[in-house]
């Protein structure tokens, strides 16, 4: 850098006027014919995660498959959660999408700030819990089919330990958790939980050392909570076994995946789509189970029991009927306190709000 | 056959022509791969780079997305001119942020006009005292200040994690990893009505001006250009090695500091774990790119804002991977290092017969 010399330059004129002109000179965006209806999407992985976002898109594609020509669909990868997530979500609603869906926790103040500017347009935001009267959140209750993975993981391992790779902890991560380890507990009392976090949802080299310290450790079976098939690959490779998460890994572990908890957003976006087109749209919250069809189980591995097989399916019934709720009393919080009272149901409210660790897990939940 | 000669002198010419001749480049390579991907060439080039100026709302954007490039850019720049390496001002862009929103939080209930400059204020000692400790090590311990600076990054983006998912956290959000949204005494004055352009962008200016005046009048600004480039003979002059050092990384420190609050308190308004997006690390881009001269950063933050805007758009109505952004500005990296080459070398033609003559001589001898 030593050579670096100094200019002389003179600028007469501020650059933001030169840019406002040029703006002006040009003239507003073109307008497009709004006979079809568009549809956009705000992702915050790459679609090629094989996860979270990937499943999203999955949604888009059975869109255009149901309304073909009838909509238009745009979607915008890799959008952090930062300051970024506004301007891309004003973008779409000036360019005349008429509902915005945005997939990702870190979206929702954006996407309320956005939705006041544009009271014509519908948003969806998918994890969150501030709504508007133009903005609605939806959701999967993952944590059934997490009850439900638990209950073959606790079948199948024969360490009795099971790793379980997380993310953040909020209390989506811990409530997948609580829920995995009630399943494996319910058939198997010796079970245990390490719990590895990696602070990120989709890093497939952090997410492939925690698997592999978690197998070093003991775990046979490997749960996650992040969104890259890095951990499934791994198991396959130790000849261990793993849970899919968001998406069919099978792919990546045909010998390892027990069973993948496949995030099926496809009917729901249908359904808001075509409430849309018909007027009928209106804000709500959606927090989808089992029995809504948005949480999918992929095939069960054929290293599986019969009997497992029978277990996981009845649970999985159960669950979906409404006879069963992974979080029923009497339960206890990890210090030993009481939360729920025996036969009590835990309430949706306590549930997205749960910051705590259940009576056997072991291990501090970072606060 | 071409061959590469010394220049005598590094051409002053070649010096504030290669960025042009990069941007020229890379818009070349651009199209050719977009003709390659089966998309519209000149339509993606145009939506990249010209879109983006066509409405109020994205040239507002540039505005907002282009502060915390020229703000960082202009210390490092600074910096870069002494020989001093402050590759971390990620890191303390994030501790700035920290301190400026732990200002914000702490008088939640105060509607004052002095809560801002002391978030101001306090961001910029954060982004200091983070500066301080490569600065402190290297004139002690003569520690290498990039590797320092740099594994710090990783340490502040950690601790903003820590503190959103703690002690920061916002009590009425269940427990999801985000601040509370800042009250109006805390947010930036919005510029542009309806727009999120907010008066960070003038401060930028303000002090692309001073850095100017500094370097370019002010003894300050002659110590930091001969410690870069004559280390010896400032030495001789009785500059202090030592008083570069930290000066170069206070004030690196401090604009980073100041541009994390105002990420903060601007286009955000609360703290959340993912505002850090690499403006610490673009910002290098941006230096390079504006020669380390300050008009040519806020010329280099406002072009890399539009590569990021008009990559979105470029998505957005052509669907473009996002990848575009960041190949482009990878592009725009490697053909600016590539042609700098021609600041200190010209191009020399030299003919066969030019050869043979000089291949016969040697054979006479």
């Amino acid at each position: 850098m030593s050579l670096m010399k100094h200019s002389k330059m003179k600028y007469s004129k501020p650059i933001v006027g030169a840019l406002a002109a040029l703006a002006l000179a040009v003239g507003a965006a073109s307008a497009l014919a709004a006979d079809k209806v568009k549809v956009g999407f705000v992702y915050v992985g790459p679609i090629g995660d094989h996860g979270w976002s990937y499943q999203h898109h999955e949604g888009l594609k059975a869109l255009k498959a149901k309304f073909g020509d009838k909509i238009e669909t745009t979607h915008v990868e890799k959008v952090s959660e930062g300051p970024d997530a506004e301007r891309v979500i004003q973008q779409l609603a000036a360019k005349g999408h008429k509902i915005i869906f945005t997939t990702s926790f870190g979206y929702m103040n954006p996407t309320l700030k956005v939705a006041k500017r544009f009271p014509k347009v519908m948003f969806e935001h998918s994890t969150g819990f501030k709504r508007a009267k133009n903005v609605s959140t939806y959701n999967i209750r993952f944590y059934e089919g997490r009850y439900v993975a638990g209950i073959i993981a606790g079948k199948m391992t024969k360490s009795n330990t099971i790793g379980y790779i997380a993310s953040f902890p909020i209390p989506e991560v811990v409530m997948g958790i609580n829920a995995a380890y009630l399943g494996a507990k319910s058939v198997n009392p010796n079970v245990k939980f390490k719990v590895i976090w990696v602070s990120t949802w989709f890093d497939p080299g952090k997410e492939a050392d925690a698997a592999k310290a978690l197998t070093d450790q003991g775990a046979d079976v490997l749960f996650q909570h992040t969104d890259s098939p890095a951990a499934m690959k791994l198991a396959e490779q130790k000849g261990k076994f793993a849970i899919g998460q968001a998406s069919n890994m099978g792919a990546f572990g045909p010998k390892a995946q027990l069973t993948a908890l496949v995030n099926n957003w496809g009917p729901y976006y249908i359904k808001r789509v075509q409430a849309v087109m018909d007027g009928t749209w209106k804000s709500g919250d959606t927090w989808g189970g089992i029995d809504s069809g948005m949480l999918k189980f992929a095939a069960w591995n054929k290293a599986i029991p019969a009997d497992v097989v029978k277990l996981a399916e009845a649970a999985r019934d159960q669950i979906s009927s409404g006879k069963l709720h992974p979080f029923t009393g009497p339960m206890k919080k990890q210090d030993g306190t009481m939360f729920l009272k025996a036969g009590e149901k835990i309430s949706d409210r306590a549930l997205s709000g749960m910051n705590f660790y259940v009576e056997g897990l072991d291990g501090k939940l970072s606060k | 056959m071409l061959k590469l000669e010394l220049r005598k002198e590094p051409s002053k010419l070649m010096l504030y022509a290669t960025p042009f001749i990069a941007l020229g480049l890379t818009i070349l390579a651009g199209l050719l791969l977009f003709a390659l991907m089966g998309k519209e060439p000149v339509r993606a080039i145009t939506t990249i780079f010209f879109e983006p100026l066509t409405s109020l709302y994205s040239v507002s954007e540039l505005m907002v997305k282009s502060t915390p490039l020229i703000l960082i850019g202009i210390g490092l720049a600074l910096g870069f001119r002494a020989g001093v390496w402050n590759i971390g001002a990620e890191g303390q862009f994030a501790i700035g942020a920290i301190c400026g929103s732990a200002g914000a939080l702490y008088f939640y209930q105060v509607e004052s006009i002095w809560v801002l400059p002391l978030m101001c204020l306090a961001g910029a000692a954060g982004g200091m005292a983070w500066a301080a400790i490569p600065a402190f090590l290297k004139t002690r311990l003569n520690t290498n200040e990039i590797l320092v600076s740099l594994m710090l990054v990783y340490v502040a983006v950690l601790l903003l994690g820590v503190l959103v998912h703690g002690p920061m956290r916002d009590p009425d959000g269940l427990n999801f990893p985000e601040s509370r949204l800042f009250h109006d005494a805390a947010i930036l004055p919005i510029l542009i009505e309806g727009t999120r352009a907010h008066a960070g962008f003038i401060v930028a200016l303000i002090i692309v001006a001073l850095a100017w005046f500094v370097l370019d009048r002010h003894i300050l600004g002659f110590q930091i250009k001969v410690a870069g480039q004559a280390p010896h003979a400032a030495r001789f002059a009785g500059f202090s090695d030592k008083r570069i050092v930290w000066l170069c990384f206070m004030i690196s420190g401090a604009l980073a500091g100041l541009a994390g609050v105002f990420e903060a308190a601007g286009p955000v308004g609360q703290l959340v774990p993912a505002l850090p997006v690499g403006y610490g690390f673009t910002a290098i881009i941006v230096a390079f790119l504006g020669r380390l001269h300050p008009v040519g950063v806020l010329l280099g933050g406002l072009l890399l804002a539009l590569t990021y805007i008009g990559g979105e758009s470029a998505q957005i109505s052509m669907s473009l991977p996002s990848a575009t952004t960041s190949v482009f500005q990878g592009m725009l990296l490697f053909f600016l290092l590539a042609a700098d080459v021609f600041v200190n070398y010209r191009l020399k033609w030299t003919g066969r017969a030019a050869k043979t003559s000089a291949a016969l001589r040697q054979a006479a001898e």
